[in-house]
C-alpha cells in the first residue's frame, strides 16, 4: 500500500505536468520552433532512437567515469584537509578560487588543450566540476569529529588508520552522500557542456548541438527530456547507495 | 602494597597563544586495587586532564603516573573509558557497539564468547532485549548503560569515568548509581570517577579526592568506609549529611571563597 502510493504520487505528478505543458503550448498556439510540446517529442525520439541509445550511453559512461575520479580525488583531498590543519589552510583558498571559476569558461580551454580527445576532455570536465563538494564535505566531516570518538579507540592503543576505518570514515558517510547527490548533477552538467562545445564529439550534448544546427526544435527538447531522465536515474542510484551504506543516519518519521 | 593507580606530584600545563596555562600542579591520587576514587573540584580545574593522563593519551610535564608501579608511557589496552557523551557509533547495533573494544584489544575469547560476554554485560545493566537496537532508538540513560558495558567489556584493569551521569535527569542518574554498584559487585574494577555531584561521589566511591582551583593540586581526601553495594537510603543518614557538609566546605575553599 505504502509502496504503491510512493510510486503512484510522483507518476501522477509527471503526467499532470506533461498535460499542463501540452495544454500551454496548445492554448497559446506556439509553433514547435518556439516551444515544442510533449506530443512533438515522441516522433523525435523515434526518428533518432539509435542515436539516442548510442549517444546516451556515451554521456552516461563519461559522467560516471568523471564522477568516480571526482570521488577518489575529492575523498583524498578531503582526508588531507580533514586531518591536517596546515593543509587545510593551504588548500582551501586554492580550491575555493578554482571552484569560483565558471566551468563554461574552462570548457573551451580544455577542448583546445587536448584537441580531439573527446572522451578524456569530457571526463575531465565532469571531474573538475564535481569534486569540490565532495572534498569539502569529507574534510568538514573529518575535522569536526568529536575528540571523545577518537579517544574511545585511541585509549586502547588503536592506530590512526584503525580509528579512520572504524570511526571517522563511517561517521563521514552521510555528509559524503549529501555531497555526492550534488556532485552527480554537477558532473552531468560538465559532461554536456563539453559535448555541446566539441565538434564531432558524440554524446547527448552533441545530439543537442546537431538539433540546433538543423533547426530541429523537437529534437532539442527530446534531448533535454532524455538528459532529465538520465539525471533522475543517476540521482536515485546515489540515493540507493546511500540507503545501503549510510541508511543508519535516516530517521524514521514518528 | 603498591597502589594500582599512583599519581605523584603531577604537573601539567597547556600551551596557549598567551603562554603556558598550568592546569595541574602537585596532584596526588592513589587508588588501591579494587578501589574506586571520585575526583571532585571546581569546574575547569583540570579533572578531564587527569583522565587523559591516566589513559596515557597525554604525558605529564613533571611528576609520575604509575599503573601497578610502572610509569604510563602511552595508551594501553588495559584501560576502559566512558564519558558524559556516550559516543555510541550510530551505524552499529548496541551489541556491536559494546563489542568494539574487543576488535582492538588482543583477546583469547572466540567470536562466540565475545558476543556471549557482551550480552551478559548488557543483561547486567538492564539492557536485555535491546542488543539489536540502534543507539538512536535508546533513551539517554540506556545509551549511558551501553557505554558503560563497552568500557568494561575487555576487562580493563582501570576504569575511567569522566562525568558519565552528568547529562542525565536526577531519577535516571540514581538508577545508574545503583547499576554501578551491581556492576562493581559482578565485575570488580579499579576506577576513577570524575564528577560534579557530591552525592554521587560519596554514594559510589570509597575515596573522594577534592582538587583545588586551577592549577589543581590535591586539596583534601576523604575515605568512605564500607565495602560492597550501598543502598540509596544511605544518602539520607546523618553520616552522609556530615560528609556532604565537609565536602561542600572543601569545594568552597577550592573555589577561593572562605569556608562558611
Amino acid at each position: 500500500m505504502m509502496t504503491l502510493k510512493k510510486i503512484a504520487v510522483p507518476v501522477a505528478a509527471l503526467i499532470l505536468f506533461g498535460l499542463f505543458w501540452e495544454f500551454l503550448v496548445w492554448v497559446n498556439g506556439w509553433p514547435n520552433y518556439k516551444m515544442a510540446s510533449p506530443s512533438d517529442l515522441w516522433p523525435a525520439f523515434w526518428k533518432f532512437r539509435w542515436l539516442f541509445l548510442d549517444y546516451g550511453w556515451d554521456t552516461l559512461w563519461r559522467t560516471v567515469a568523471g564522477l568516480l575520479i571526482a570521488v577518489v580525488v575529492g575523498v583524498l583531498l578531503g582526508m588531507v584537509m580533514g586531518f591536517s590543519r596546515t593543509m587545510r589552510d593551504a588548500l582551501y583558498p586554492l580550491l575555493v578560487g578554482f571552484n569560483a571559476i565558471p566551468k563554461a569558461t574552462v570548457v573551451p580551454i580544455i577542448a583546445l588543450m587536448f584537441v580531439g580527445q573527446h572522451d578524456m576532455n569530457t571526463i575531465l570536465i565532469a571531474f573538475l566540476i564535481s569534486f569540490f563538494p565532495i572534498a569539502v564535505s569529507v574534510s568538514i566531516g573529518l575535522s569536526t569529529l568529536e575528540p571523545e570518538y577518537r579517544d574511545i579507540l585511541a585509549a586502547l592503543g588503536a592506530s590512526k588508520l584503525t580509528i579512520f576505518w572504524k570511526i571517522a570514515l563511517p561517521k563521514t558517510l552521510p555528509e559524503f552522500f549529501g555531497a555526492l547527490k550534488v556532485a552527480v548533477t554537477l558532473a552531468f552538467i560538465g559532461t554536456n557542456l563539453m559535448e555541446i562545445v566539441e565538434p564531432h564529439g558524440r554524446g547527448l550534448g552533441h545530439l543537442f548541438d546537431s538539433g540546433k544546427i538543423s533547426a530541429d526544435y523537437p529534437l532539442m527538447f527530446a534531448v533535454l527530456i532524455a538528459l532529465a531522465v538520465m539525471g533522475i536515474l543517476l540521482y536515485y542510484i546515489v540515493v540507493a547507495l546511500e540507503h545501503v551504506f549510510a541508511g543508519w543516519a535516516e530517521r524514521t518519521p514518528q | 602494597m603498591t597502589d594500582l593507580i599512583d599519581i605523584k606530584g603531577v604537573r601539567h600545563a597547556y600551551k596557549t597563544a598567551s603562554g603556558p596555562l598550568p592546569v595541574l600542579d602537585g596532584l596526588d591520587v592513589a587508588v588501591p586495587e579494587g578501589g574506586f576514587a571520585a575526583v571532585v573540584g571546581p569546574s575547569g580545574c583540570g579533572k578531564s586532564t587527569l583522565t587523559r593522563l591516566i589513559a596515557g593519551l597525554m604525558m605529564p610535564d613533571a611528576g609520575e603516573v604509575l599503573l601497578q608501579g610502572k610509569p604510563v608511557t602511552g595508551p594501553r589496552a588495559t584501560v576502559g573509558m566512558a564519558f558524559q557523551n556516550p559516543v555510541l557509533l550510530e551505524w552499529r547495533t548496541i551489541l556491536q557497539n559494546v563489542m568494539l573494544p574487543l576488535e582492538i584489544v588482543p583477546t583469547k575469547m572466540s567470536k562466540a564468547q565475545q558476543e556471549e560476554r557482551a550480552r551478559s554485560l548488557l543483561a547486567l545493566v538492564g539492557l536485555e532485549g535491546f542488543e539489536d537496537k540502534r543507539p538512536s532508538e535508546l533513551s539517554g540513560g540506556m545509551r549511558q548503560r551501553a557505554s558503560l558495558c563497552r568500557a568494561i567489556v575487555h576487562k580493563p584493569e582501570v576504569l575511567i569515568l569522566d562525568e558519565p551521569f552528568g547529562a542525565l535527569d536526577a531519577f535516571t542518574r540514581e538508577d545508574l548509581w545503583q547499576t554501578m554498584h551491581r556492576v562493581k559487585a559482578e565485575e570488580p574494577f579499579t576506577g576513577v570517577l570524575i564528577t560534579h555531584d557530591l552525592r554521587e561521589s560519596i554514594f559510589l566511591a570509597d575515596q573522594v579526592v577534592v582538587l583545588s582551583g586551577r592549577p589543581a593540586r590535591t586539596q583534601y581526601v576523604m575515605d568512605i568506609p564500607g565495602k560492597g553495594p550501598r543502598d540509596l537510603e544511605e544518602l539520607y543518614t546523618p553520616e552522609a549529611a556530615e560528609r556532604l557538609n565537609i565536602l561542600r566546605q572543601q569545594i568552597r575553599i577550592a573555589q577561593g571563597r572562605a569556608a562558611a
